[in-house]
């Protein structure tokens, strides 16, 4: 029998889950919506997920940005920020590399390594401007898959300009510029390299980037926007075929050499897990307290300040 | 502002014959009351005092008074007054402390208040002792906290410590009170571990010294098992500062103060970084333009040192998730590079 690890990264847009081995090979992983829902979608990560014959799932680690719920639900053995998992990923994977760029459904941020160790990152402050949240609401109102986006972005010949410092600006830039009859295709360009301006100028703030230089996240998939970081950047920019996994992988490895390892097993879909929001009225600070129930037995209350 | 209600209602309770209203702790509710009533992109002191003020209204205050003022906070008073005043409360707002001069007693005397001008030096004298210890027990706290054997002990001795000082009679009585909690602190039990790691905490005043603005930051990093130095606080803020600043100009390339505390930021990225900390993180709230315009320096001096800065920008949020976030990741990655 041997040992795997099951990382999930429960993301603001997608979930993600993989299954490794001991020498961080991915056996199994997938890629679903989360829609709002983590438990559900997290569940639907389990059941598609399948661990190999012959092997014995020693270790479960979450990230993402709910990954205090999940890893208190499945009873985690890592619970880990997305930033270092994706390090932790990339480091395994492609040690050469010095920078990670990576740009999520809500964040984005940039990793910079030296000597295999982090030595300085970078995250988006306030708002979502430019991340694939941006990416996907522009596509709705174009009345197309955000999918398709990047092979429409590469036929263009001239991207329009479009201010992508604020979603509501880009937005009346971009109706403004469809009406005015330009080509889908150059709007779609345009958007693109806005996703990769804005970025520069507001996560990497005249950060050195140095190459070589590995481009993660679910925008990593769109073609058009890694073609404007290599166009912009002037240096090649990797894409690992998992890149959109590396939270996952990162955390499953972390998993793996956590020294607490216990039995577990995927099967879920029988367990009801039923979450419920309540304000304390003690204080006039007024809690929002959440009680998070497995099969009707309580498990933890959240959100409370004072620690009652 | 964080626990230095103490001292200041020590003082006016000591030196004025008008009742003083203490005003409540900050909580959700304050700050929900002061954001609503604020302009939206004003920077968070603003809505915190505001809540602050609405409450203390509300228990019967007429004379409100506002420090301060390096920034566009010394107008604060003014537009709050009128914010309170179309609220239809009747009530003055003043300004102890604008652009570094402090009010005239004239100007002072046009209001109802009443100074009792007995004991008025000595509560004066008491009052800034009491602020220098609070604030050297509390830098003691910030460097110790994350050694301590028990969860909690340090809070609970500082409190009790607080109490105490409230109720002083004379600058000797402080003296032993001070001796007395100083010396249960000291002897607090440590578990000092071989690596240990330091931060340095700098930034906008009012975000920093208010726990309730910071998520208690401090807290946090001490129970990751950090220390953690802050210049900023109020001994610094009156009674250092305008000696120091003198000293920066002299021997440094910023050669402009940049209002409000933007210099000694800067200043103290390069003391930070010289003594060897393992990482900066530098909190404002958000639109604090003195801080913007002081952070690609602060930036600068830090990658001279190869010291990592994390910038956090505090506004209000109902979620703490994002904020844990990078913290943690910044704590993960400290870790790693002391390894």
């Amino acid at each position: 029998m041997k040992d795997c690890y099951l990382g999930i990264d429960i993301g603001s847009i997608s979930t993600k889950g993989a299954i490794i081995d001991e020498y961080y090979q991915v056996l199994d992983s997938c890629y679903l919506e989360t829609k709002g829902n983590p438990i559900n979608a997290v569940k639907e990560v389990l059941s598609e997920l399948k661990i190999p014959d012959g092997y014995h799932l020693h270790g479960i680690g979450t990230t993402g940005s709910a990954r205090k719920l999940i890893g208190l639900l499945l009873g985690a053995n890592v619970i880990k920020n997305e930033i270092t998992a994706h390090a932790v990923a990339t480091m395994t994977y492609h040690p050469e590399v010095k920078t990670i760029l990576e740009i999520g459904g809500q964040d984005s941020k940039v990793i910079q390594i030296q000597n295999h160790m982090i030595r300085d990152y970078a995250m988006n402050t306030l708002c979502a401007a430019g991340t694939g949240a941006f990416l996907s609401s522009q596509a709705k109102r174009l009345g197309m898959d955000v999918k398709d986006f990047g092979a429409l972005a590469l036929t263009s010949q001239n991207p329009t300009n479009i201010a992508a410092r604020c979603t509501v600006f880009a937005e009346s830039d971009l109706v403004h510029k469809a009406q005015i009859g330009y080509p889908k295709e150059d709007i779609v360009a345009g958007l693109c390299k806005s996703v990769v301006l804005n970025y520069l100028n507001n996560v990497c703030k005249g950060k050195k980037l140095e190459a070589p230089i590995i481009f993660q996240g679910g925008v990593s998939k769109n073609e058009g926007v890694l073609k404007y970081f290599k166009e912009v950047l002037k240096e090649d920019v990797l894409v690992d075929p998992n890149g959109h996994l590396m939270g996952a992988i990162g955390v499953a490895i972390l998993s793996s050499k956590n020294p607490r390892k216990e039995e577990y097993t995927l099967n879920l879909s029988d367990v009801a897990f039923k979450t419920q929001g309540k304000e304390c009225h003690d204080c006039s600070n007024r809690c929002e307290l959440l009680y998070i129930y497995r099969n009707q037995e309580l498990l933890d209350i959240w959100g409370s300040k004072c620690g009652k | 502002m964080g626990s230095y209600s103490v001292p200041i209602y020590y003082l006016l309770t000591h030196i004025l014959e008008n009742e003083i209203v203490k005003p409540r702790e900050i909580t959700s509710n304050t700050i929900e009351l002061g954001s609503k009533y604020s302009p939206d992109f004003v920077c968070t002191p603003f809505k915190y005092t505001l809540g602050t003020m609405i409450e203390s209204v509300e228990d019967g205050a007429n004379i409100l008074l506002q420090m301060g003022g390096g920034c566009r906070y010394g107008y604060y008073h003014e537009l709050q007054e009128k914010i309170l005043k179309d609220l239809g409360y009747s009530c003055t707002v003043l300004n102890l402390v604008s652009g570094g001069k402090r009010i005239s007693y004239q100007e002072l005397k046009k209001y109802p208040i009443k100074i009792k001008k007995r004991h008025f030096l000595k509560s004066l004298i008491i009052t800034k002792k009491m602020v220098f210890y609070m604030d050297k027990m509390d830098d003691y706290i910030r460097m110790n906290r994350c050694y301590e054997s028990e969860v909690g002990s340090f809070d609970k001795v500082r409190k009790e410590m607080l109490i105490a000082f409230s109720k002083v009679k004379g600058l000797r009585d402080l003296k032993k009170t001070y001796r007395k909690y100083k010396k249960k602190m000291t002897s607090l039990p440590l578990q000092i571990p071989e690596k240990r790691i330091r931060v340095g905490l700098i930034g906008e005043l009012y975000t920093l010294m208010e726990p309730a603005a910071n998520e208690e930051i401090e807290k946090l990093l001490n129970s990751y098992g950090f220390e953690v130095k802050r210049y900023t606080n109020v001994t610094y803020l009156l009674f250092q500062k305008k000696r120091k600043v003198r000293k920066y100009l002299k021997n440094f390339f910023v050669k402009y103060r940049m209002g409000a505390d933007a210099l000694d930021n800067i200043y103290h990225t390069k003391e930070l970084c010289e003594e060897g900390y393992d990482g900066i993180i530098h909190i404002k709230s958000s639109f604090c333009t003195p801080e913007i315009g002081a952070m690609p320096l602060i930036e600068k001096v830090a990658e001279e040192h190869d010291v990592p800065v994390l910038f956090l920008s505090m506004d209000m949020h109902t979620s703490k998730v994002g904020f844990l976030t990078r913290m943690e990741a910044f704590c993960d990655m400290l870790e790693m590079r002391k390894e």
